[in-house]
């Protein structure tokens, strides 16, 4: 017995730009909020785990839809946990290959890529229920769109935390740097800083709208 | 309703289908693991030869070739030779095979977790010479300065670790004071922000001293000759 497929999806770019924008998993659907606060603190850091993240999403999705039909519902869970903690392994021992630094940067962190609910829960709401390519480009979407969010916090943080962007000075070394935003309560401040411009621009959207549909039916 | 009917509507577990899903799973699963490890070990252990590599050469100037020893109340000891006690040290050399210095490892408990420190030991003036943070979760902005501060390092550059007439032990305890406090040799003078970290920095440093530095006088011509007893 399997899941069910429901909905077929055609591929388009859509199923790619949706975890950009629409359905960012960072700023929209508010998931993985654990690595977004804690990795930030530099733009190498949110580079690093932002790609960990992506590559896990991408193959995890690919294998879950290859499997999808084999994989009895009672045990998807565990099946999907399975899919998911191989690939963090293998980009735990990657990163350690790379450069040993960015793995003390980050730390724990890595290995708790098997907990980030953004990638369970595509592997359930989505790949499992999906052809392999429809799979792989939303995954691909949602993990660039996770990257995306990452960096967007992680450059604000280390610019006005350490006046710089990848180790680059870019301040003036007379710039104090607000030592706080590279700390945990800074994460937040960016955060919720990005959630409030995010919500002022759909907000927007949806006045700009409403007001072209009022327009269209004060002209008829 | 009867039991019997009951158990005939709840819809069956399919038990094959699901342990041959988990064990599949866990089988490939396996498999990828140990490829990726096979392909990554031998690069991650260069990289940790090479990060040894960079931080004896941080702490100890001019050095060219290394050692590596273990260095116990026993005696010393080639680093790979069986049940060796001690603690592991790394001799620098340079060009011409003259004894540059001693790197040493050393820990203590800092504001978050423990800190790993390589420090540099110059037998000749019997002092310190540099020092390299391995390991740290201090904060960062505040703690994690004890790894890049340069008027902290300074401190490093020829920090007193001279032997008491015994040769037993230090002659003046290392010890960190109040930033902008030094005022001896053996002094440390800690980060205005960062005094948690700086001291145990300070502690570590001095422990490891007074249990060491001995060892390493005691054994100078060993370690000069570059072979262990």
């Amino acid at each position: 017995m399997s899941v069910l497929p429901n909905k077929q999806e055609k591929v388009t770019l859509d199923t790619f730009m949706r975890g950009l924008w629409e359905e960012n998993p960072v700023f929209v659907m508010l998931l993985g909020l654990c690595p977004v606060l804690a990795v930030t603190n530099s733009t190498m850091n949110a580079i690093a785990m932002g790609l960990a993240t992506l590559f896990v999403l991408v193959a995890s999705s690919t294998l879950v839809s290859l499997l999808r039909k084999m994989i009895p519902k009672q045990v998807r869970i565990a099946t999907y946990i399975i899919i998911i903690a191989t690939f963090v392994t293998i980009v735990d021992y990657v990163i350690q290959a790379i450069s040993l630094d960015l793995y003390n940067a980050l730390g724990a962190f890595i290995q708790l890529i098997v907990v980030n609910c953004v990638i369970l829960g595509r592997a359930e709401a989505y790949a499992s229920k999906q052809k392999l390519g429809a799979a792989v480009v939303n995954a691909f979407g949602m993990g660039t769109g996770f990257t995306i969010a990452l960096l967007c916090l992680g450059t604000v943080r280390e610019l006005l935390g350490a006046g710089t962007i990848l180790g680059v000075q870019i301040f003036s070394s007379n710039f104090e740097p607000w030592v706080v935003m590279i700390l945990p309560p800074g994460g937040f401040f960016v955060l919720g800083a990005w959630l409030l411009l995010f919500d002022y621009l759909k907000q927007r959207k949806e006045q700009k709208l409403l007001s072209a549909e009022g327009a269209v039916a004060n002209g008829s | 309703m009867s039991s019997t009917e009951q158990i005939q509507t709840r819809p069956q577990t399919p038990g094959l289908a699901m342990l041959r899903t988990l064990g599949g799973v866990a089988m490939l699963s396996g498999l990828l693991v140990v490829l990726a490890f096979q392909f990554t070990q031998p690069l991650i252990e260069e990289n940790k030869r090479i990060a040894i590599e960079q931080a004896v050469s941080r702490v100890i100037p001019g050095v060219v070739s290394k050692r590596d020893f273990i260095l116990g109340a026993e005696g010393l000891f080639a680093a790979d030779a069986p049940g060796a006690k001690g603690e592991k040290i790394y001799a620098a050399y340079n060009g011409d095979g003259k004894l540059q210095g001693i790197a040493l490892e050393a820990a203590a408990t800092g504001y978050q977790d423990v800190i790993r420190i390589l420090y540099g030991y110059n037998q000749d003036c019997q002092c310190v010479t540099g020092i390299k943070v391995l390991k740290m979760a201090e904060t960062p902005g505040l703690g994690d300065k004890i790894a890049f501060d340069p008027e902290f390092l300074k401190n490093f550059e020829a920090l007193d670790g001279r032997l008491n007439g015994q040769k037993s032990g230090l002659e003046n305890p290392i010890v960190t004071v109040k930033h902008g406090g030094k005022r001896e040799q053996w002094e440390i003078d800690s980060i205005s922000g960062a005094t948690i970290s700086s001291k145990a920095i300070g502690r570590m440093i001095n422990a490891s001293g007074q249990r060491m530095f001995p060892l390493i006088i005691q054994h100078l011509d060993e370690l000069r000759s570059g072979r262990e007893n």
